[in-house]
């Protein structure tokens, strides 16, 4: 089951609507995504807290459906 | 076993070893190229840590996600402390912050800047 890049997008902002957020499908598969998160959510933030919160946006898909979605996230 | 027993478990763990990795497969055969990464991490900078295989107990496998709240696995703690999963390891260990970690938790190993 594999999810496609434009729906990851629009749960993460969402969740995180002052987010940018940037989606490669690193493989073309549909199963391999990267995701680049910019969010002032995330000001003060661990990045530990800051990755959670993303998860949290996912609803439970990451490591489900969502196999492997490689994040990198900051604040502005 | 009730949740609680696999938190307990999982603390006795994190508390007894300086650097508990849990990943899928063991150190020298890991099963996942997640894992894979973060053994080859920890073994560049030369720390010794414990593996355990969550492939080899169901209960961990999902303990240690709830445990976290972090949905996938590897899962890296320092001195009992949750520091991140396969995507923070390498950022941690590209910018030079895993090393110094380990310096400020007086985890011996090897320097490299």
């Amino acid at each position: 089951m594999a999810m496609d890049a434009a729906q990851i997008e629009q749960l993460i902002k969402e969740a995180l609507p002052d987010a940018e957020v940037r989606i490669e499908d690193l493989r073309g598969d549909g199963d391999h995504y990267a995701a680049y998160v910019r969010s002032p959510a995330f000001a003060g933030k661990s990045r530990v807290q800051q990755h959670q919160m993303v998860y949290a946006a996912l609803k439970g898909r990451m490591g489900g459906e969502l196999h492997a979605l490689a994040l990198q996230t900051s604040a502005p | 076993m009730t949740e609680n027993a696999v938190f307990e478990r999982i603390k006795e763990e994190i508390a007894a070893n300086p650097v508990v990795l849990y990943m899928k497969g063991t150190p020298v055969f890991p099963q996942c190229g997640f894992s894979s990464m973060a053994v080859q991490v920890l073994s560049h900078l030369g720390v010794k840590f414990k593996g355990v295989d969550v492939l080899a107990d169901p209960a961990i496998r999902q303990g240690i996600k709830e445990f976290a709240n972090w949905p996938t696995i590897p899962q890296l703690y320092i001195k009992g402390e949750f520091v991140g999963g396969a995507d923070i390891i390498r950022e941690m260990y590209q910018s030079g912050e895993l090393e110094g970690l380990l310096h400020e938790k007086g985890i011996a190993h090897s320097h490299h800047h």
